[in-house]
């Protein structure tokens, strides 16, 4: 069975601590909600799991995966930012993601899922900041991978986008995936777990 | 289609498409070696003997041009977080996304090197050796300059530092490159020696910029 484990992170950026001595269990089809201040380090705690962010003590680890295998490659993260290009069209964006990712399936499931198939051919420098959040969702949605990261996934989604992303969180947890979650309000799942930030 | 494929034709489909900025280094080229004649005068013999030396440096700043923004734009956007999470080695990452680069801003520098030597008044027989030495060079610029890149990424307007930091790095390349060049141009030096070298110096530049690029990425990312 796949579980997340922390014991004890500690993250400092630019000589400054962010967190110290954070410990977390999550199992498979189990969500934790990283919750805290501005600057409690809900998103480092993010980057941390991902690999983006060196780990200055503690323990991070991924069991029941593959052995010798990065949590980062094992793993989504949907960050502030899109990294989608403007100059490229949406299927072209999510294409090269695909393919960048290792996956060979079709872009069409993933562009109906999230209702952007009528927007395929557009470049993605004229796609609104709820149609670019959804194109990254399309991105996750497409490739498999067991941990997704998730750093205020709902932010500037409407009413039915937001519920639709809640579904498609739902559905992933019931496969057996790990969500880890930085959020300010609720995010759509029932019995997450919450770890907040900055509490001591 | 496998990952590094994905990348190469990504990052060449971005050079040609607006604000790409693939060709801008060729017409920067273009421009430096067109103003050249003018500052020297029009005395032939002497363009004839400085024309490889020009059309070098011409391209070495020309290569420089776009560099900066080889991994400025993934910073910026967040894609390069995702390339760094990918299965695929960052150093093969890093290669193939330089690889795109220098097929989209080197080999137009080497295609359009033989039309400006004619402006420089190189003589015609030697224009296909110059050419050569430039095709043989221009990567390991690209290779060379990555390291800068990956450097310099994080700064915002990093394009003066990564100049400061990667010319000294060119030295060796510019001296064998022109160097072959004038073998082949005057002699009376051998031609091979010294475009051995330059080989030798692109060569080893694939794959130490690669690997040094990566190292500088993952440092400053944290």
């Amino acid at each position: 069975m796949t579980e997340l484990q922390a014991e004890g992170l500690t993250c400092s950026r630019g000589g400054r601590e962010v967190f110290r001595n954070v410990s977390f269990k999550v199992p498979a089809g189990a969500a934790l909600i990283v919750t805290g201040r501005n600057g409690a380090g809900k998103s480092s705690l993010l980057r941390m799991i991902a690999g983006l962010v060196r780990i200055a003590a503690g323990r991070l680890s991924l069991n029941g995966g593959p052995a010798g295998t990065p949590i980062g490659e094992q793993a989504h993260y949907l960050s502030h930012q899109d990294a989608m290009k403007p100059s490229l069209t949406v299927a072209e964006n999510l294409h090269f993601w695909m393919r960048f990712l290792g996956s060979r399936n079709d872009i069409r499931p993933a562009l109906e899922l999230l209702d952007l198939a009528p927007l395929a051919d557009l470049p993605a420098a004229y796609l609104s900041a709820g149609q670019r959040r959804r194109l990254s969702v399309a991105r996750i949605v497409a490739v498999s991978r067991p941990v997704w990261l998730l750093d205020e996934p709902t932010s500037t989604l409407d009413a039915p986008s937001q519920g639709r992303l809640s579904d498609i969180m739902r559905g992933h947890l019931a496969g057996g995936g790990i969500i880890v979650a930085a959020a300010h309000g609720p995010i759509g799942l029932e019995r997450a777990r919450e770890l907040k930030l900055g509490a001591a | 289609m496998n990952p590094l494929a994905a990348i190469l034709l990504r990052d060449m489909r971005l050079a040609v498409r607006v604000g790409g900025g693939a060709f801008m280094g060729a017409l920067f080229f273009l421009i430096v070696i067109t103003m050249t004649p003018f500052a020297v005068g029009p005395d032939l013999a002497l363009l004839a003997r400085i024309g490889p030396a020009i059309l070098w440096i011409g391209a070495l700043l020309a290569s420089l041009l776009a560099l900066d923004r080889l991994f400025a734009t993934d910073h910026d956007d967040g894609s390069l977080d995702l390339l760094m999470m990918g299965e695929v080695p960052l150093e093969l990452t890093v290669a193939a996304k330089a690889l795109a680069h220098w097929l989209t801003t080197g080999l137009p520098l080497v295609v359009v090197a033989p039309l400006l030597g004619l402006m420089l008044n190189v003589d015609m027989h030697a224009l296909g050796w110059l050419t050569l030495t430039l095709a043989a060079g221009t990567p390991a610029l690209t290779f060379i300059g990555l390291i800068g890149a990956a450097l310099s990424v994080a700064l915002r307007r990093g394009g003066l530092l990564l100049a400061v930091l990667v010319l000294p790095l060119t030295v060796p390349v510019l001296i064998f490159g022109v160097a072959a060049a004038n073998a082949a141009i005057a002699g009376p030096t051998p031609f091979g020696p010294a475009f051995t070298i330059l080989c030798a110096l692109s060569l080893a530049s694939l794959v130490l910029g690669p690997i040094a690029a990566t190292a500088a990425l993952r440092h400053g990312l944290e």
